[in-house]
């Protein structure tokens, strides 16, 4: 069984259809990158999987105990310290004060903060560490799925792949099942067991690839031969760069 | 330990405050230098100097009556503040959350604050006589329409990404109101609130000067019957001095400790 199963998801913005009988499914332990071109409505599927967007038709069957996510922008309350934003949902779940101080060091740890930034407020955290403090919050309540909407986009090539690499080893401590939005290649194989590519009309699934081995024990050579070989000889690929700004949802 | 660390934070923020007086100080010593250049290019009748009518100020506390009628304005422009702050509250965060609302409370907004305070007073008078009600009315109307207006800025530039964020984490919409929106709304309500309040004694003293219904506005036109300079002068500056001491104990500390992070985003050194 699936943890998180979409079955022939439509939507439309005023009238203009985005989305248009998506399938796809993700099952425990699972990692799927969903990769497409920009405008080809990712976030929106990312968005409707997670609750956030009513879907115009189809089914969603959410398996699945209990779901976080993780935004472009780190999405921190600028009021709360990092403590106070990683521990957000255990204080919505109602989660005994006492435990929650050891949860929030736990996710932080695991997240790369360091204890003394815990007390900092956000505006005082770097980009970087900012996102650090998402995944924990993310973290936090250990979820058995997590929602990717294209995370690292903001950051800068070396801070991308430091929070990749953060997050396959979560993912395999943690053994959360996600869904990973990205238009980045290259993020997509290093950190996937499965690649989706989205129709550039957003009309289903174009087709799916399974990169070699599993995320985490890929070395570069190979994970950048790849992206080369998908990008040159694979016609599945051929349109995922293609940009319209125009047709933004 | 968490609690020491707390109680240090708040007590160096009161000493940087405190520090910060003298800057405050400055200010009113120059107005307390202009007012005393006008002194004496016009006169004891025209312009009473400061440091007398700071005297008669003094005498008026002392002889016991002001005492009482400061505490009788007072009280009635914070009951007047503090049901414009619960009304223009409640009715902002209803229209900030429905378009629908806002856009029919948008005329009725132009036309409360088209009409002058003054012609409310008049209204009042007649309805209510010359009673606390007349000045709470009064200043209702005066002072909900930038309530109103602030709280729907707030809930209207709110974050929305924030909203969504609590959602995922299963907020549902009375918990993200409280843990999320409250907190953006209070941001842009604060300076309405002081607005208000400020507009509140103002409205406060001006109805009750005109309705003839005691309080600092009565004492101000008994000063004027008598063209007693100095004795209208230290009333008004009474109702400053129960302003500011409103203001500062009341609204400000509220203020400082919901916006204890702004303090952190400013950069080291000056703090404003």
């Amino acid at each position: 069984m699936s943890l998180l199963e979409l079955n022939r998801i439509g939507h439309a913005f005023f009238g203009r259809t985005v989305l248009e009988g998506i399938t796809l499914g993700v099952a425990r332990q699972e990692i799927v990158a969903l990769v497409g071109p920009s405008g080809s409505g990712k976030s929106t599927l990312a968005h409707i999987a997670a609750g956030l967007v009513e879907p115009r038709e189809g089914r969603i069957a959410r398996n699945y105990l209990r779901h976080a996510m993780i935004f472009q922008e780190p999405r921190l309350m600028p009021w709360a310290t990092a403590a106070g934003n990683i521990g957000f949902p255990l204080r919505l779940s109602r989660a005994p004060r006492r435990m929650r101080r050891q949860m929030i060091a736990d996710a932080a740890l695991r997240a790369g903060l360091l204890p003394e930034d815990l007390g900092k407020y956000p505006s005082e955290l770097s980009g970087g560490m900012r996102q650090r403090a998402a995944i924990a919050r993310a973290l936090v309540t250990d979820p058995d799925f997590i929602y990717f909407d294209e995370p690292f986009t903001a950051l800068d090539v070396a801070l991308k792949r430091r929070m990749q690499d953060l997050v396959i080893e979560a993912a395999a401590s943690a053994r959360f099942a996600a869904l990973f939005i990205t238009h980045d290649l290259l993020e997509a194989i290093r950190i996937s067991h499965r690649i989706l590519v989205l129709d550039a009309g957003g009309r289903g699934i174009a087709g799916e690839r399974l990169p070699p081995g599993s995320p985490g024990t890929r070395d570069e050579a190979a994970i950048f031969a790849l992206r080369q070989h998908y990008l040159t000889a694979d016609p599945l690929f051929a349109h995922i760069h293609d940009i319209d700004e125009r047709l933004r949802p | 330990m968490s609690l020491l660390s707390a109680c240090l934070d708040r007590l160096a923020r009161l000493g940087r405050f405190l520090w910060s007086a003298w800057a405050g100080l400055a200010g009113l010593a120059l107005i307390g230098a202009l007012w005393q250049a006008g002194h004496e290019a016009y006169g004891d009748f025209i312009l009473t100097a400061p440091l007398d009518t700071l005297a008669a100020a003094a005498r008026l506390l002392r002889e016991g009556r002001a005492q009482e009628l400061l505490a009788l304005t007072t009280a009635r422009a914070l009951a007047g503040f503090g049901l414009c702050t619960l009304i223009g509250t409640l009715f902002g965060v209803v229209a900030g959350y429905s378009p629908a609302t806002l856009r029919l409370s948008r005329p009725i907004l132009t036309l409360l604050l088209g009409v002058p305070p003054i012609a409310w007073i008049v209204l009042a008078m007649i309805w209510f006589g010359p009673s606390d009600l007349t000045v709470a009315v009064t200043i209702l109307i005066s002072a909900t329409p930038v309530v109103f207006v602030g709280a729907v800025e707030g809930v209207v530039t709110r974050d929305r990404g924030l909203d969504d964020m609590a959602r995922v984490v299963g907020a549902g919409p009375l918990r993200r109101f409280l843990f999320v929106s409250a907190r953006q709304i209070s941001a842009q309500l604060f300076p309405a609130l002081i607005l208000a309040l400020g507009s509140a004694f103002k409205v406060a003293i001006m109805a009750e000067l005109l309705a003839n219904a005691g309080g600092i506005g009565g004492a101000l036109a008994r000063a004027r019957a008598m063209l007693d300079i100095a004795e209208a002068l230290a009333w008004v500056s009474l109702a400053v001095a129960a302003l500011i001491a409103v203001e500062y104990v009341l609204i400000r500390p509220v203020r400082a400790e919901l916006e204890r992070w702004r303090e952190a985003a400013a950069p080291w050194g000056v703090k404003r």
